[in-house]
């Protein structure tokens, strides 16, 4: 698991409502490859809006625009994420330099699948992320935000500082780059117990199509 | 006494494990379902990794994303350019490892959220996982359920156990009736329309009143798969006496005592009387007309008498952005009445919408009529078991009769997996999304019922479904 304590740079304004995965990355940047590189998820970032045909970019799209095509950190309006449960979504953003999204809201799914892949998904009420594009419009992209995920803050490029929440455990594995499979099977006699507690209760979901109390396995 | 508690607080009360801090849980994840696309992605990384699946008698796999329903279709088809491959490390692989699996020519094969309660693998106050975002389908037996990426799939199938943080509650509430030719579909664009596509964010969804309660499984089904489309964490009908009827018999359902010991067990969860929601939503269903989508999210959505909006009348400057892109990207123009706008295609099919009561609504009114001059319609079954059950009554004739293609079961063109064939086209489908490209590279998707996708394929443009209905 990709760590990430902090991160400073551009922030590109996107700031649109309900931005989806089917956007972020079309189905068929996922199924022309199996290879799990950074440059080829990051080549099928926004892949409908980036690019005209032939993969001619599309110089009307900020991503294609100077100094916006370096930013590492995405303002977006609500709602960022919906739709599709893909992951390669943040591997789409990762892969292309981005580390941090900002944004109101995010959807859940995605929410989720952004800590897994070394993106930090940051909540801050739409003022604040209008604030921060405006900033970074003013400067023209050249001026940087930082977020601070161990202080759970951003820094605007005028010096003002918005406070964030994350999940605690979420939070832990990025700050850490622990691997979540590892962290949770540490917790294996927990998940044995209630195995044998449930199964005690609740026979039937131990053995699907089950007759018989005696047919349920605990363990 | 005890604090009364809702349906949800009741079934995450009985899968938390151990607490992960903030309010977070390690969960219990009752039943794993993992389609082609997820197993032959994740599955030899997993075994490389050394894992190992911690209870393979909870996991089902199936086929379902990459496979052509083109009819008379063979195991390996598809329009995915890497779906060869994919078949190939899934097919390997979940046969290693000793999995339940429903592959091409197995009879319960088919879409995940139609098979799961189809096969009684989705059962009240389970908990059920899927890689698909509309894996909340199965909230519709009452079961917890909610789509995963790969990461989390590889957790649940290591762990049997997700960490997740709890939500709010939320309640909505259907009152009256439903009028004719209005369907669940048109209830929960309406829904979708009213408190917006984020709406649901952070919030786990019981639906509830008596349009609910007079509503069969299937319908129940269309509504939860939805869910996900108003960004709901979970979506769920808790379970009554249409639930159990629905599912006793099924293959993995209980059976005999363990069966009469789960009902007991289900009836126990049901949320109490004085039970708070943190939002409650009221609908009355008696004024809501059929559906259809003019935009590219399925809040973009209008009654079938509707004009496509103004982007100067939005509220704020992120919507209008959004409204303005959707025009162009439909090809639409502000004040055009949605009813009449031409349509060069026709959908039915998908876990919104493949059952056999949507092949059934739809088919009442294509039977005996034609579908339009140089409309491409198309009808999928959810599953391998609807296809064989609306063929016994007829169904495959009516659609094929009326210049319908009668598929083989799958997700099929639902979402972009190759086939181009909806390419640049204007279709009007009984699926869920009608995002940017979602159905084809330039396709432009109007959701609505099986009925309205029905009328129109008749009609070769987007018509009120009701005065097709005797």
């Amino acid at each position: 698991m990709e760590k990430l304590v902090k991160v400073a740079g551009i922030a590109l304004p996107m700031l649109q409502a309900n931005i989806d995965t089917d956007q972020i990355i079309p189905v068929p940047e996922m199924t022309r490859s199996s290879e799990e590189t950074h440059e080829r998820w990051g080549a099928g970032l926004f892949a409908y809006w980036r690019y005209v045909r032939d993969r001619e970019p599309n110089p009307g799209f900020i991503l294609n625009q100077e100094p916006w095509k370096r930013a590492v950190i995405l303002l977006a309006d609500r709602n960022f994420g919906c739709g599709s449960s893909r992951e390669p979504a943040p591997r789409a953003l990762r892969g292309y330099g981005f580390r941090a999204v900002i944004a109101p809201s995010f959807a859940g799914i995605f929410f989720g699948n952004s800590f897994r892949n070394g993106l930090l998904p940051v909540e801050l009420p739409i003022e604040q992320v209008r604030e921060l594009a405006r900033q970074m419009e003013a400067a023209r992209g050249h001026a940087e935000v930082t977020v601070d995920l161990e202080a759970e803050v951003v820094l605007a490029p005028d010096g003002q500082v918005f406070k964030f929440r994350t999940p605690a455990p979420l939070r832990r594995m990025l700050l850490g780059g622990l691997d979540e499979i590892d962290q949770t099977l540490q917790n294996i006699d927990a998940i044995t117990a209630f195995w044998n507690r449930d199964a005690a209760k609740r026979p039937w979901v131990y053995a699907p199509g089950l007759a018989d109390q005696t047919d349920a396995k605990g363990v | 006494m005890p604090k009364p508690q809702t349906y949800f607080e009741k079934v995450w009360a009985d899968h938390a494990i151990i607490p992960l801090g903030d309010g977070s849980e390690l969960i219990h994840v009752d039943r794993l379902v993992l389609h082609e696309w997820t197993a032959g992605w994740i599955l030899p990384g997993f075994e490389a990794a050394g894992r190992k699946p911690a209870r393979p008698d909870l996991v089902f796999t199936l086929v379902d994303h990459l496979i052509d329903t083109a009819p008379g279709r063979g195991p390996n088809q598809t329009h995915a350019p890497s779906g060869a491959q994919i078949f190939d490390d899934a097919r390997r692989h979940i046969g290693k490892l000793g999995l339940r699996f429903f592959d091409i020519g197995d009879a319960r094969q088919g879409i995940a959220h139609v098979v799961a309660p189809e096969q009684g693998i989705a059962l009240p106050g389970t908990t059920l996982v899927c890689g698909d975002s509309h894996t909340c389908t199965n909230g519709g037996v009452g079961a917890l359920a909610w789509g995963i990426g790969n990461s989390e799939a590889e957790h649940a199938l290591a762990t049997q156990t997700l960490p997740q943080a709890k939500p709010k509650t939320m309640r909505v509430s259907f009152e009256g009736t439903l009028g004719k030719a209005v369907l669940p579909k048109d209830m929960i664009l309406h829904l979708i329309g009213r408190i917006g596509a984020n709406g649901g964010i952070g919030y786990a969804v019981e639906f509830a009143g008596p349009a609910v309660k007079a509503m069969p499984v299937e319908g129940r089904l269309t509504l939860c798969n939805m869910a996900i489309e108003f960004s709901a964490r979970y979506g769920f009908v808790p379970p009554d006496e249409v639930t159990y009827d629905y599912l006793h018999g099924r293959e993995f359902s209980p059976k005999r005592a363990a069966w009469d010991g789960a009902v007991t067990y289900w009836r126990s969860l049901l949320t109490d009387p004085e039970a708070v929601f943190e939002r409650e939503v009221v609908i009355d269903c008696t004024g809501i007309a059929p559906q259809v989508t003019w935009g590219t999210t399925p809040q973009h959505v209008l009654p079938i008498d509707g004009r496509v909006p103004d982007p100067s009348e939005a509220g704020d400057p992120g919507t209008r952005r959004q409204i303005e892109g959707a025009l162009a990207y439909m090809q639409l123009t502000a004040g055009t009445p949605i009813a009449g706008v031409p349509i060069d295609a026709a959908f039915i099919g998908s876990c919104t919408n493949g059952r056999l009561s949507d092949l059934r609504e739809a088919a009442a009114i294509v039977k005996g009529r034609r579908v339009a001059a140089g409309i491409q319609a198309v009808c999928v079954p959810g599953s391998t078991a609807v296809k064989k059950a609306a063929e016994a009554e007829g169904l495959d004739r009516v659609f094929k009769d009326a210049g319908f293609e009668w598929h083989e079961s799958g997700c099929s063109l639902c979402a972009d997996m190759g086939n181009k064939r909806f390419a640049r086209r204007r279709v009007i489908s009984t699926t869920n999304r009608n995002f940017e490209g979602r159905q084809g590279p330039q396709t432009r998707t109007h959701l609505a019922s099986p009925a309205t996708v029905a009328a129109s394929a008749v009609a070769g443009r987007i018509v009120d479904p009701r005065p097709f209905i005797g």
